[in-house]
């Protein structure tokens, strides 16, 4: 039977086929192991460089220093029970308080000593303690200011993102098979309108739905006081996501249309499509098997780096909204100079980047039969 | 020569291409007439100056034209003033040493509204005694209204609304009240401005040799000038026509500085090969690490937010992006051509055959990149300046937006506030989006059918 003579194995000695197994295996493990270090020493320079930036290179520290001392003093002086206090004993006891306010926050060592201890509670994912901000529940722990702020993010940049990648992939598909038509003359009339960022549409749908029609909330996340019912919590919340998510699909969906279906069409006039179609195949198969298969991979990319884009949030668009985010808090941070929250959210975009663009190796080889890992 | 015409003539064929080019043109005037008309110490003092600088305009107030636009006319703002002769001014010698001075000012008013507030800035001479003005006010219908009597000194400011004693002798209880009675006829049943030529008479008089008056009269409307005026009174005129070099500056020197950068690190890296190459290649993916606006806002707010150094740290940030990859691999593929061969075969020299051979060939993929990428980089300027880190000196049209986010525009309904520079920087972006577009069109000519 047909079936059976394709499943029996090529006639090959087993020898020849193990060390054809343990190259690959050797390849790709050889591969695999190199990247690996050149991602982590890229990480590692990269967070590195942020904190020495975060730092200003140890001038943050001075003004931490100057910080500590002023309301030390201030708040000394300002506490009657110290008032009638011995001048020599009150200094004293100031002095003693600000040495240990700034063991506390280590700024009693030099600072390339507490910079290379960032670097490592960065890299080892301890995000310490955040040296001016608080949770809104009153936390200073890195990790938990920055998820208390992840879900509204992952809120905003996930239905925007993913809506924005799904409706441009699909609609540019669609237009690349009728190409020429009245809508794809639209869609690349509109293009240059993606050269404005998300914030921007944001002020002219703040000035539409929310100053003139008066029917979307100008921002924030939830209605005040915010409704006690979850499902009425719920929909106030999703009434204050249209707007920004709508500012941010607009802001690209055109420009983000015309380069997926120029992309199709590039690779619609190959000749092996033009085969399948003389061929006489179904357009739905020549879409899938000649046009979707070989741009699976730039798809793949793409959405992976679309996936960790996620995290970092829309600093600008958070603001004109007032959408509780990351990027508020991030913004928020360097202007308190809060070194661990700016370093730790940094590291974790570092980390989903270098094990994305690590995996992403692999992908290509599963979804390319041409790709070979570690091949040349 | 001949290439480029001819790119030029293919070019005029879009009409993308031609409208990007119109409005590309249309703000190079704007900025060329601005940096012209407009010294930049003169437009720092205008932007920054104080209360001295903004006097003479309102708050809040619209451009003038908006009443082209509107059933209910509001009033435009003026000053006028006797120092520059825009008041009649007549001087009349008195008995030892006294004079009188007449100021008077009459004005048209044919609105429907009630303008801000009126004041008048009296500036006079004398050695000892202070000179007396008596001010008054007739209306178009023959009324005349007592302003104020009183004393002046060498610089004095008489505001209407403020006056109690005003106050009381038109029986209104508030300033706003009081400025309207300045307009209605008292007797009308329905309170309108009535509408006709009003007169400001000011009658002093001197009592010493050498002594005089002079005074301005300021006329706060609702409306002002082309583009209005903000929170502070500054005149919108300003940062709209000023934001324009510096918007075009940042972007194009952003742009180009960037993909000229890129282009040829790529060049150097993909030609020398070996550890050259390989460190560039890893200097791109730690780029890719760092974040790059919360670089751009910790400089800005750690460092200096001088638009020089925002634009250095954007260049310094985007040469090692993604695209010196999509470069060097382009590299690679001309490296091997015979023409490159031929250079080597006659000895050129490899910086000869980076400047002169590799890098005009990728000219024709710059163009467009550099052309696109321009309104990234003046939105990122206005985006800057939106989260306050915007230049602390000059004034720009991210800094307007930020000012009027900030004192509430678009809950107050104050949109001119805001539509106005968004318009220009929407203008911006579309014009060299388009032109861009065109661009990528002509010089890859696989784009050209699709």
């Amino acid at each position: 039977m047909a079936a059976e003579t394709l499943t029996t194995p090529a006639p090959s000695s087993p020898t020849t086929r193990k060390s054809l197994a343990n190259s690959t295996f050797a390849r790709v493990a050889r591969y695999s192991a190199l990247r690996l270090v050149t991602m982590i020493v890229t990480v590692t320079i990269g967070v590195y460089l942020t904190i020495m930036i975060a730092n200003m290179g140890g001038y943050v520290d001075t003004i931490m220093r100057n910080e500590i001392r002023d309301n030390t003093t201030q708040s000394f002086l300002a506490n009657p029970a110290f008032r009638n206090l011995d001048p020599v004993v009150r200094q004293k006891l100031i002095q003693a308080k600000i040495a240990s306010q700034e063991e506390r926050l280590g700024l009693n060592k030099p600072f390339a000593v507490r910079s290379i201890n960032y670097l490592r509670n960065a890299l080892t994912l301890n995000l310490g303690r955040a040296t001016n901000m608080t949770s809104d529940q009153g936390s200073k722990e890195v990790r938990l200011i920055l998820l208390e702020r992840l879900p509204a993010t992952l809120l905003l940049t996930g239905s925007s993102e993913l809506i924005l990648f799904f409706a441009s992939v699909f609609i540019a598909l669609s237009l690349s098979r009728k190409y020429g038509s009245f809508l794809d003359k639209l869609t690349i009339a509109f293009s240059p309108t993606s050269a404005a960022p998300p914030w921007f549409y944001g002020i002219f749908f703040i000035l539409i739905f929310a100053a003139i029609l008066k029917v979307l909330p100008f921002g924030g996340l939830v209605d005040s006081p915010p409704p006690d019912n979850t499902v009425d919590y719920g929909l106030s919340v999703l009434k204050h996501l249209i707007l920004p998510a709508s500012a941010v699909i607009v802001s690209s969906i055109f420009l983000s249309i015309y380069n997926w279906r120029t992309f199709f069409l590039i690779y619609s006039s190959e000749d092996y499509v033009e085969m399948a179609k003389a061929k006489g195949l179904p357009p739905r198969d020549v879409e899938r098997r000649y046009i979707l298969r070989p741009t699976m991979p730039t798809i793949v990319t793409n959405f992976a780096l679309l996936v960790i884009t996620l995290w970092t949030g829309f600093t600008i668009t958070e603001t004109v909204f007032l959408w509780p985010g990351l990027g508020i808090t991030l913004f928020r941070a360097i202007g308190f100079y809060d070194t661990p929250v700016i370093v730790g959210s940094t590291i974790i975009y570092a980390y989903l980047l270098a094990i994305t663009v690590f995996l992403l190796d692999f992908v290509y080889a599963l979804v390319d039969p041409r790709v070979k890992v570690g091949g040349n | 020569m001949n290439a480029l015409k001819n790119s030029f003539r293919e070019l005029v064929r879009y009409p993308s291409a031609v409208v990007g080019l119109v409005v590309i043109l249309f703000l190079l005037v704007i900025s060329i007439y601005a940096l012209a008309t407009i010294p930049y110490n003169e437009a720092v003092r205008l932007w920054r100056g104080g209360e001295d600088v903004w006097y003479q305009n309102p708050k809040y107030a619209p451009p003038a034209w908006f009443n082209v636009f509107s059933s209910k006319k509001e009033p435009v703002s003026f000053f006028v003033s006797s120092a520059n002769g825009s008041m009649t001014k007549t001087v009349t010698p008195g008995a030892q040493g006294s004079s009188t001075v007449d100021i008077n000012y009459s004005f048209d008013y044919s609105y429907d509204g009630y303008p801000q507030e009126m004041i008048l800035y009296f500036t006079t001479k004398f050695s000892e005694k202070l000179p007396f003005v008596s001010v008054s006010w007739i209306t178009p219908d023959g009324r005349k209204i007592r302003i104020a009597d009183m004393a002046v000194d060498r610089k004095q400011t008489y505001r209407f609304s403020q006056d109690p004693r005003l106050q009381k002798r038109l029986k209104t209880d508030n300033a706003v009240m009081l400025i309207q009675a300045l307009f209605v006829d008292p007797k009308a049943k329905n309170p309108l401005p009535i509408k006709g030529q009003y007169q400001l008479v000011i009658t002093g008089t001197t009592f010493e040799a050498g002594s005089d008056i002079d005074a301005e009269f300021v006329f706060h409307g609702q409306l002002y000038g082309w583009a209005g005026t903000d929170l502070y009174r500054r005149d919108l005129l300003l940062p709209l026509l000023w934001g324009t070099p510096v918007a075009l500056a940042f972007g194009l020197i952003a742009a180009l500085g960037t993909s000229l950068l890129t282009m040829i690190i790529a060049a150097v890296g993909s030609w020398y090969g070996g550890w050259l190459d390989e460190l560039i290649q890893r200097i791109t993916e730690i780029n890719l690490v760092l974040p790059f606006l919360a670089i751009l806002i910790m400089v800005g707010t750690f460092y200096s937010r001088s638009i020089w150094v925002i634009l250095g740290v954007t260049v310094l940030l985007s040469i090692f992006s993604g695209q010196i990859k999509t470069y060097r691999a382009i590299f690679l593929q001309s490296k091997e051509s015979p023409y490159i061969e031929a250079a080597r075969a006659y000895g050129a020299s490899n910086v000869r055959i980076i400047f002169s051979y590799l890098i005009p060939r990728m000219i024709p993929l710059l163009i467009p990149a550099l052309v696109s990428s321009v309104p990234s980089f003046v939105f990122l300027e206005a985006s800057l300046a939106v989260l306050g880190l915007g230049d602390p000196v000059l004034p720009t049209w991210g800094k307007i937006i930020e000012n009027a986010f900030a004192d509430g525009a678009l809950y107050s309904g104050r949109y001119y506030w805001v539509l106005e520079p968004a318009v220009l920087l929407m203008l911006t972006g579309l014009g060299f989006a388009m032109l861009g577009f065109a661009l990528d069109r002509i010089f890859n000519p696989r784009l050209r059918d699709i």
